[in-house]
């Protein structure tokens, strides 16, 4: 099955409304020119799902200041004026989660938990409405599960499988959010047209990946 | 008086000193990034960065830079030999499950309970948590590097009027005062820095301050 597909077809897997899953922490590892394509065509009401919003000219942060998000689950905004600006005017909703309830959170989503029971954020605003589970006396938050329908992820190389792997600090959420989301669609550095990876060098298997886009060079 | 930057310097130096051989060490973003400047070279610290990097080396020169090799505040960062990437599940798996040894973060106020606010001022500035509140709650020592007061304010506290971050999770307080660690009783001043008498650090104190009775000048 051949699942190299072009930038035009692979924004338009994105529709108006989806939650939209984006690897990446503060711009690296993300996938930048699904990112501008998406920007360009301007698909609009988008929740998010990312680790944070990066910066206004870098990652997702471009699109929240192309305004696509109605909705944004984050650990962190404080990088992106834009995303603070339109929390505090009540453009846009932010929910901040932990960043390891986070990723814990989408790991549960993708790998079939009713969430996950964490001592993070205990006795704060992060609290508030959750179910406390005591555990052998000890006080746990219950953390649910998120999904998306689609995930976004960056990959340094890809195979025709879709098979991952990566180079630096890029694995952050790339690793667990295809899982997480019913389309996903991997950007690659190199994208392997010959042969396929090596698999001891395969770190996200290509069964979580639908459709993979040639990221090209830097 | 210090200027800014020598006083950050000097708290940086003396949180160095906590480190015991071996540790696997968090740094925050900001003065506690500092800190790895000091660490003596005969000590082994490693250090983790929640963006997915351990055995964090300094900065490369400017034609080494890896746009895909950053500390977690998106600085060009270097891996030392033995280092490792890793994804954010396995990053926060660290940090969550008590493998961090110690991790040093700044600080809005600290109460003498050892509560913390440090990701929130409602209403004027909201960056969110990121990774403090796993460090907060997993790391196995939790040490405040700050100034002691903001601007006059003081950020030690009987209790905290910001949102916080984690309920009883200081262990240690490093500022350009002293040293202050996080007791049953509350604060208790077990160094000082001799520039400040005993009495300018109480007034720029909110909760009481108790003495050790083995206070000694700040060591570095």
């Amino acid at each position: 099955m051949n699942k190299i597909i072009s930038l035009e077809e692979a924004v338009a897997k994105v529709k108006e409304g989806d939650t939209v899953m984006v690897g990446g922490f503060l711009g690296v590892g993300t996938p930048e020119k699904l990112i501008d394509a998406l920007v360009a065509k301007g698909t609009r009401d988008l929740t998010l799902i990312c680790n944070d919003t990066a910066f206004i000219n870098c990652g997702v942060g471009k699109m929240v200041v192309a305004k696509l998000f109605k909705k944004i689950i984050a650990s962190h905004i404080g990088t992106n004026k834009e995303t603070g600006r339109q929390m505090l005017e009540g453009e846009t909703e932010v929910e901040l989660v932990p960043q390891g309830t986070l990723i814990e959170r989408i790991r549960a989503g993708g790998f079939g938990l009713g969430g996950v029971l964490t001592r993070t954020g205990l006795g704060t605003e992060v609290a508030k409405g959750k179910q406390i589970v005591q555990v052998d006396g000890q006080d746990y938050l219950l953390e649910k599960p998120l999904h998306a329908d689609v995930a976004l992820l960056f990959a340094q190389k890809v195979d025709r499988e879709g098979n991952m792997s990566f180079h630096g600090a890029t694995r952050n959420f790339n690793v667990y959010m295809g899982s997480a989301a019913t389309t996903s669609i991997v950007e690659a550095r190199e994208v392997i047209r010959e042969g396929f990876m090596d698999p001891d060098q395969v770190v996200v298997p290509g069964i979580f990946v639908k459709y993979i886009v040639d990221g090209g060079a830097l | 008086m210090m200027d800014k930057q020598a006083m950050q310097e000097f708290i940086a130096r003396r949180v160095a000193l906590e480190f015991k051989q071996g540790d696997l060490v968090n740094l925050g973003i900001g003065l506690p990034t500092l800190v790895a400047n000091f660490v003596p070279a005969e000590k082994e610290v490693i250090f983790q960065s929640e963006n997915g990097c351990i055995r964090l080396g300094p900065a490369p020169e400017p034609q080494n830079v890896d746009p895909c090799i950053t500390n977690a505040g998106a600085v060009p960062a270097s891996l030392l030999p033995g280092g490792a990437f890793i994804d954010s599940a396995m990053s926060f798996g660290i940090i969550r499950g008590g493998h961090v040894d110690v991790t040093v973060l700044g600080a809005l106020q600290v109460a003498e309970n050892g509560d913390i606010a440090n990701y929130m001022i409602p209403g004027k500035m909201v960056p969110g948590m990121g990774g403090a509140m796993d460090l907060l709650s997993g790391a196995k020592k939790v040490i405040v590097a700050m100034e002691h007061t903001a601007k006059g304010a003081p950020k030690l506290m009987k209790s905290c009027d910001l949102p916080l971050t984690a309920i009883k999770a200081v262990d240690l307080i490093v500022t350009e005062m002293g040293v202050i660690e996080v007791t049953e009783v509350g604060f208790l001043l077990v160094e000082r820095n001799p520039e400040y008498s005993i009495d300018e650090i109480r007034q720029n104190t909110g909760a009481e301050l108790h003495i050790s009775p083995n206070l000694i000048d700040m060591a570095l």
